[in-house]
């Protein structure tokens, strides 16, 4: 044989990966083939791909499990790592992990996003001294993901196990697709678990992607086969600049959805009746442009990404219609992190305010609701980026606070017709205020003059008289708020306005 | 056999079914009040509703069983 059928013969070989009996065992799962992946997440076969030959002497281990590449997905460079689990179940030894180490170093040098196609059963235990703890060990890749986060975006698609230590390659990154029933991420397994702790429990239970993506909000985006999983991650980097230095792309603008009722016309004027904040928030988007973030997870808050006339835009928005819009451990852990996201890839902010405050109680004061909500307070703080909030109708308490108020460098701070600031809501108030004297008077006339007490409360907190004193930026039609919103972000584009000279914040969580 | 829980913590404002009655996915079953704003609590899965735990007036825990609901 000449040597170039050699070669072609041993690319071939390699890149078939491991024994058909596992490509079966996959296919029967709903797996595809980590070469088929790829071929879904590129834009076509442009690919460029390092070390296909790493552990060719040992014979059974084609590409040593992984496949490190860098392709095109929407016309622009990505690097990626993908595990290949019908070699040794995906396994990392420690050409593995020399491998990951360098796609993630030419990632950062390209200064491109990083994309891990995670699909693996975790170390090698026969090449642990070469692989886990040394300098260029296993630990080095989540060293490096911290260095790069929120300078490079760094995704995760999840299609099978992450493992132990390999658990933390989706906690790194910027965001985690998982594919439900295929998907899992633990420390232990539930077989270590029930030997260790003496827990019985499932592995869809313990560590699935529907509880990843409901409960414990480790997962973003819960995707139902492989295919839908890819197309997410295509489209999410959609909204991405490659790096935080560059700007995010900006699309074709697009008329938003059209609907027969006017935003006018689905605002209850009844602050305490719920309404769907995603009628809101579809009629200000171009169609078809939302992608939700942690759309299981803390549903009383809405975070999303869509576009505004083309132009990106993070949507943070309460949920009346979930647990009354009111704010949560979860729910601010969830803003915090999705503000971080859009400020650092230079992603304009929009708040939109129903909110009744945070939750009060026994059970979110033991869950510390205190300093998670400061770690929210903080990350908006901080958010250099052009940020609006808009108040649709209650903002009461630190709600207003938390959702990008007037005192939080807001760039405006508007509000509709239908908005109410205040301390507290009406009836509140007027118990507050008033509870020793309504006690004191006949039960007869206690009614009318909590009525009478709630009406001169609400006067006193008019939107034009908060409008009066300067305190928001303006009041605007709901049916012009598109409008109103895109000119705004359009003059906003230029801010430079960097926060504080620091080391960092000593962080509130 | 499902049981529906209360999201958070409140006072049960309404229930909205009897025992026997059919839901649907979706339903609302309960309205709390908490926070002063109406939280309303529908059904995870349809069903045939087989107990009412929730009482008109009570308070009720995150996480407390308000109905139960047969498949």
């Amino acid at each position: 044989m000449t040597f170039d059928k050699v070669l072609s013969e041993r690319i071939e070989r390699v890149k078939q990966g491991g024994a058909p009996k596992y490509h079966e065992k996959n296919a029967e799962q709903g797996k595809l083939f980590v070469r088929d992946r790829l071929r879904l997440l590129f834009d076509d076969d442009f690919e460029v791909e390092d070390a296909l030959f790493a552990n060719y002497t040992a014979g059974d281990l084609p590409a040593d499990g992984v496949v490190t590449c860098l392709g095109k997905v929407d016309g622009r460079i990505v690097a990626v790592m993908a595990n290949d689990s019908t070699v040794k179940a995906g396994s990392w030894g420690s050409r593995t992990v020399e491998k990951i180490l360098r796609i993630q170093e030419t990632a950062e040098k390209l200064n491109v996003p990083m994309i891990y196609l995670v699909d693996s059963a975790g170390a090698r235990i026969t090449d642990q001294i070469q692989m886990f703890p040394g300098r260029r060990g296993a630990g080095r890749i989540f060293y490096n993901q911290v260095k790069f986060s929120g300078r490079m975006p760094q995704v995760c698609v999840l299609f099978g196990p992450s493992a132990a230590g390999g658990a933390y390659i989706p906690a790194f990154c910027d965001i985690v697709i998982m594919v439900d029933k295929n998907a899992s991420m633990y420390l232990g397994s539930p077989r270590m678990a029930e030997m260790v702790i003496g827990e019985k429990v499932s592995l869809e239970e313990m560590g699935g992607a529907r509880m990843h993506c409901q409960i414990s909000g480790v997962g973003d985006v819960l995707a139902k086969n492989e295919q839908e999983a890819i197309a997410a991650a295509r489209q999410y980097l959609t909204y991405f600049p490659q790096n935080y230095s560059e700007k995010p792309p900006v699309k074709e603008a697009l008329a938003p959805k059209e609907f027969e009722k006017s935003l006018a016309e689905i605002i209850p004027a009844n602050q305490n009746a719920p309404f769907n904040m995603h009628d809101l928030i579809n009629r200000l988007i171009d169609e078809n442009s939302w992608f939700e973030i942690k759309k299981l997870f803390a549903q009383e808050l809405i975070t999303g990404i869509g576009r505004i006339d083309g132009q990106p835009v993070g949507i943070i928005a309460n949920q009346p219609k979930v647990k009354g819009g009111v704010l949560f451990v979860d729910s601010a852990d969830k803003a915090a992190k999705f503000i971080n996201l859009c400020d650092a890839f230079n992603i304009p902010l929009l708040f939109l305010m129903d909110v009744p405050g945070f939750m009060i109680g026994t059970k979110v004061e033991r869950a510390g609701i205190i300093r998670h909500g400061a770690k929210l307070i903080s990350a908006m703080s901080e958010a250099s980026v052009p940020k609006i909030s808009v108040v649709v109708r209650k903002a009461y308490g630190a709600g207003l606070y938390a959702m990008a108020g007037p005192a939080f460098e807001p760039d405006a701070c508007l509000a509709l017709p239908t908005a109410s600031i205040a301390v507290m809501g009406p009836e509140a108030a007027v118990n507050a205020v008033y509870a020793n004297k309504i006690a004191e008077l006949p039960e007869e006339e206690r009614a009318a003059f909590i009525e009478a007490k709630r009406e001169e409360y609400r006067e006193d907190i008019d939107i034009y008289k908060l409008a009066s004193e300067m305190i928001i930026d303006g009041i605007v039609d709901p049916n012009d708020l598109r409008n109103e919103l895109s000119k705004r972000f359009e003059v906003y584009s230029s801010k430079y306005a960097p926060f504080t000279d620091r080391k960092h914040p000593v962080y509130p969580v | 056999m499902t049981e529906i829980t209360a999201s958070m913590a409140g006072n049960v404002w309404k229930v909205l079914v009897k025992p026997g009655d059919t839901v649907e996915e979706g339903q609302d079953v309960v309205i709390l009040e908490s926070m002063k704003m109406e939280i309303p609590i529908s059904a995870d899965f349809g069903g045939i509703v087989k107990e009412v735990r929730a009482e008109e007036g009570g308070f009720v825990n995150e996480g407390d069983v308000l109905v139960v609901v047969e498949d």
